[in-house]
């Protein structure tokens, strides 16, 4: 299933909540480094990956997630393990 | 209300986020022209309510004032609060990051807070469990934020908090600010009162307590103080700021010193949830205590701010408080309500009241109470029916109440030493 991810999609979804241009986000960069993302940000950030690619994250996974290429990696790994909440907003 | 070094409390800036304007010029403007900003509400779906009016923000664009992620992470009675300040601010000239961190507090009130978010997130907890809550939900819902926001976009290191009374918030907010110079423990304050809570849930519970005007068909007409037609207040939204200042700052660095915040005084009705005390026992001892504070006498308050809700108890309560505090005065000075207009901007009631004090007092023109068609015969004092009237004004007062009881009044006076003063009592206020 893997090559029916977008990293373009993750961009804008990473952009739309940070507050940034798409093209900024990109796999070696640090999430709050690089990208000036707080912790606030990035609970709304992994609230919208659930939703948007079908996969829970495990908190013991967030705290070693702080790239956008361990996001990246995780969501090739995992997404659609989930079946979509009830509810969820497409994105 | 003089400061530790003599001068008075000065104001030097305002801001506006209001139903009738975003700028003093178009907000002055729609005040003494008459012009009403109640209409259909928009904001959300309001079919099912008795009541689907009401006095909404509109062309209200956050990014003017922030960037986007912070636009995305603040609740609407935040973005209008931090828009507010900054418009003020500038008005004022004043920069925060160029002084000192401790020179500016902020003293940003709100009656609800966030009120739209704790619906939002509730909605969603219900639908959808705990772990899809917005992490921005508690920042978004507090009533403090607004202070606290303000401060991190405009660096503002003074003393920082939210005054919380219901109607009367930004009303005592702005005192209390006043207080906050005067003592010595800021230079300038940024104090207003912000509010969004044109919700299902509020305007749905003050329904349910037939507090708020059903006349939806001319929504242009319900707000009507001091009316015998009148039939509820109208819920409004916006933010108001006043940069307020020490004096002998003020004059020091040459600002534009639009009027002086003279006297303040705050009580207690300890009376009922909602409902004023008939006889205005606790609004008299507040509007008496204020005018005392000022060093003036009855008789040199010539406009009155009215909290004037456009319900019938309020509007006989104030009555009857300003028939006992100002006696025969009572019937030579003007009082109006601008409620008329704007609506109820609840939190933020006082600051745009107070603010229209000083723009009344600065440019001798009081606004109207319009809708004043046939007058409660309990409603007797001249208020200014609708037509503004140009007079000069050297003392107004404006009357802020809330539920609970809470009663905060303002007194604001034309600066003294700039030649245009009238001799007035409180020779402390001389710069």
């Amino acid at each position: 299933m893997t090559d029916t991810l977008d990293f373009r999609e993750l961009q804008t979804l990473a952009a739309e909540i940070l507050g940034i241009e798409p093209e900024r986000v990109q796999l070696p960069l640090s999430f709050a480094r690089d990208l000036a993302a707080d912790s606030l940000d990035i609970v709304e950030l992994m609230m919208a990956v659930e939703d948007r690619y079908q996969v829970a994250l495990p908190e013991e996974d967030l705290q070693t997630m702080t790239s956008v290429g361990d996001l990246w990696q995780f969501l090739l790994a995992h997404h659609g393990e989930r079946p979509p909440a009830s509810g969820a907003e497409s994105a | 209300m003089g400061t530790v070094d003599g001068s008075p409390v000065v104001v030097t800036g305002l801001g506006f986020v209001t139903p009738i304007g975003h700028d003093t010029e178009t907000v002055w403007a729609n005040l003494i022209e008459g012009r009403s900003g109640v209409g259909p509400i928009t904001l959300f779906d309001a079919s099912e309510l008795p009541t689907r009016i009401a006095a909404e923000v509109r062309d209200f664009h956050p990014e003017r004032f922030m960037d986007r992620k912070s636009a995305r992470h603040l609740g609407r009675y935040c973005q209008f609060g931090l828009a507010a300040a900054r418009m003020a601010l500038d008005d004022a000239g004043v920069d925060p990051h160029q002084l000192d961190p401790d020179a500016v507090g902020v003293v940003l009130s709100s009656g609800a807070g966030g009120i739209e978010e704790i619906e939002r997130n509730q909605t969603t907890l219900l639908a959808r469990g705990p772990r899809r809550i917005s992490p921005f939900a508690v920042p978004m819902m507090i009533a403090d934020m607004a202070a606290g926001v303000i401060a991190m976009h405009v660096g503002a290191g003074g003393p920082n908090f939210a005054v919380v009374s219901a109607c009367a918030s930004s009303a005592h907010g702005i005192g209390e600010a006043a207080e906050v110079i005067r003592r010595g423990d800021a230079e300038v304050m940024v104090a207003g009162g912000a509010e969004a809570c044109i919700t299902p849930l509020m305007l749905g519970a003050f329904s349910q307590i037939q507090a708020v005007s059903t006349r939806n068909d001319a929504p242009e007409r319900a707000c009507r103080p001091f009316d015998a037609g009148r039939d509820g207040f109208v819920m409004g939204e916006g933010a108001v700021v006043l940069v307020l200042e020490d004096g002998l700052r003020a004059r020091r660095r040459g600002a534009r010193i639009l009027a002086e915040v003279a006297g303040y005084a705050a009580s207690a009705d300890m009376y009922h949830y909602t409902a004023p005390d008939p006889e205005g026992r606790g609004a008299t001892r507040a509007m008496r205590r204020a005018v005392a504070r000022a060093g003036l006498a009855p008789e040199q308050v010539d406009y009155i701010n009215a909290h004037g809700t456009s319900t019938r108890l309020g509007d006989i309560a104030e009555t009857t408080a300003i028939k006992a505090v100002f006696g025969d005065h009572a019937r030579r000075l003007a009082v109006s309500s601008t409620k008329s207009m704007v609506g109820h901007l609840l939190g933020a009631a006082g600051a745009f009241e107070a603010a229209v004090c000083v723009l009344a007092v600065d440019r001798g023109v009081l606004p109207p109470t319009i809708n004043l068609e046939q007058p409660d015969p309990d409603c007797d004092l001249d208020y200014v029916p609708n037509q503004a009237r140009v007079t000069p004004i050297a003392a107004a007062l404006s009357n802020s109440f809330g539920f609970g009881g809470h009663n905060a009044c303002l007194v604001v006076r034309r600066p003294a030493g700039n030649g245009t003063a009238p001799p007035l009592g409180d020779t402390r206020t001389t710069a």
